[in-house]
């Protein structure tokens, strides 16, 4: 448990100190929240429809950004040979990279996510349940995106490739969220797509250390 | 390998030797039998009568249906390979799999542009975004083209095999997933016709046996295809191994 705590620590350290940390990602959802509605049209009834899935995406987006350091600088400089030596299981050490990795970037865009989705014109009421979609999405964003970041180890153009791996696993996570939003949106029944996404998440949360630890013992080889 | 008997198909074509020396055959086998299968099903199916509803478009489906089976059947193919070259890190395994992808990836593009030229005629539009089946076709294809992305991208080739059989299993457990998520949307497709549909839903024998003839088609161009590109994956690594014996290293 003390390994747990120290690596934890660590990962938080990197994931908040390196290149801006939570900064970098909020300055980047502002950017591509503030491009969308340029380029989708700005008449505030036609924003106001797509307001809540312009949000919700650009989650998504965003986090992709740090994820191709996530495993590659420690694999670059030893330290990933080290944490396979050490007491810790390497599944574990996974899970706490990405638990790190939405503790600086997925939670902080998820609470940003409400002033992006109330500038584009959303009814304030669907607010919460952003909140709530952001920060589950986001714990299964990191950890897929974590995937796509393993298993990309040792190759070359890291960041594009992770992109293209990862945004296909991100499909079934931004339905279940878009179609809770526009459920809660139009008026209708939107618990369902609150459950699925939940659901999904735990999975992933589950799932991908499992996967991660194989593809970085195959990067280790 | 090699000493005891095979006790299966698997145990059979494992062993290189006997892989080798029956695909050589059975390639051109089914490549013939593909063509046998094409003209036969094609003739059928140009002269069969145009539906009441869909008139001469119906013809589409005989070239549209077996693409999306294959497709889908190809990424099977694809996650077995893939299984059993992770767990039994079998060379032949990890051929068949990296020679599985662009297969079933040109299935499906085949799938998509034959959809969407159906599509325009009968729904009016060359895609439908708020559709189930023909976005997680699409997304299928993504899948295809992330694990060829992936295995291009690692130099090392044993560790891009791995890494790239890891994604593919991945995918095999996303896919049923993509496949209801999408479902949640309406669905403009038409459902099932052919197997396990309802007997009033079911296709006339006068398309339903040029459809299955063309079904059988692609199954052996597939086959055939697969086991050349598998044949010339096996080349590919004798020649490199060659190469570095004879440049001494």
């Amino acid at each position: 448990m003390r390994g747990f705590g120290v690596l934890l620590r660590r990962e938080l350290a990197l994931a908040w100190g390196q290149g801006g940390g939570p900064l970098l990602a909020l300055a980047f959802y502002a950017c591509v929240v503030t491009l969308l509605p340029l380029a989708a049209g700005r008449a505030p009834e036609r924003l106001a429809l797509i307001a809540p899935g312009i949000a919700w995406l650009a989650l998504a987006l965003a986090a992709l950004l740090s994820l191709e350091r996530l495993f590659e600088r420690d694999f670059e400089d030893g330290a990933l040979d080290l944490l396979a030596l050490g007491p810790l299981p390497l599944e574990l050490t996974a899970f706490v990279k990405c638990l790190a990795q939405w503790l600086a970037t997925g939670a902080p865009l998820a609470l940003a996510a409400p002033i992006a989705a109330l500038a584009l014109g959303a009814p304030s009421r669907i607010l919460p349940l952003l909140v709530l979609c952001g920060l589950a999405g986001g714990l299964a964003f990191a950890f897929l995106g974590g995937l796509g970041a393993a298993l990309a180890l040792g190759s070359r153009r890291g960041g594009l490739l992770v992109a293209v791996i990862v945004l296909p696993l991100f499909v079934p996570p931004v339905i279940f969220g878009a179609g809770a939003l526009d459920a809660l949106a139009a008026g209708l029944p939107w618990t369902g797509g609150l459950w699925l996404l939940l659901a999904y998440a735990a999975a992933a949360v589950a799932l991908c250390p499992l996967v991660m630890a194989a593809a970085c013992r195959n990067a280790l080889d | 390998m090699g000493v005891r008997d095979p006790h299966s198909v698997f145990d059979f074509l494992a062993n290189p030797e006997r892989f080798m020396a029956f695909s050589r055959w059975a390639a051109p086998l089914l490549g013939l039998l593909a063509i046998a299968l094409a003209a036969g099903g094609l003739t059928l199916g140009l002269t069969a009568p145009g539906d009441y509803q869909q008139s001469d478009t119906v013809q589409i489906m005989f070239i549209h249906v077996p693409a999306a089976w294959l497709g889908l059947f190809a990424y099977l193919c694809l996650g077995i390979s893939s299984f059993l070259a992770l767990v039994f890190r079998h060379v032949l395994a990890d051929a068949a799999a990296k020679a599985a992808a662009p297969l079933g990836a040109a299935f499906t593009a085949l799938a998509l542009i034959t959809g969407s030229l159906w599509g325009r005629p009968m729904w009016g539009a060359w895609w439908v975004w708020g559709d189930a089946r023909l976005t997680s076709v699409l997304i299928l294809f993504l899948f295809y083209l992330g694990y060829m992305a992936l295995r291009g991208a690692i130099e090392d080739e044993t560790k891009a095999g791995r890494a790239a059989a890891i994604l593919a299993l991945v995918g095999l457990i996303n896919l049923p997933i993509v496949h209801y998520s999408v479902v949640w949307w309406n669905s403009l497709h038409q459902g099932a016709s052919t197997f396990g549909a309802e007997p009033q839903n079911r296709l006339p024998a006068v398309y339903l046996i040029p459809l299955l003839l063309m079904g059988l088609c692609y199954m052996a161009a597939f086959g055939s295809l697969w086991l050349v590109r598998i044949r010339a994956e096996v080349w590919r690594r004798r020649a490199r191994a060659l190469a570095l014996r004879a440049s001494g290293a």
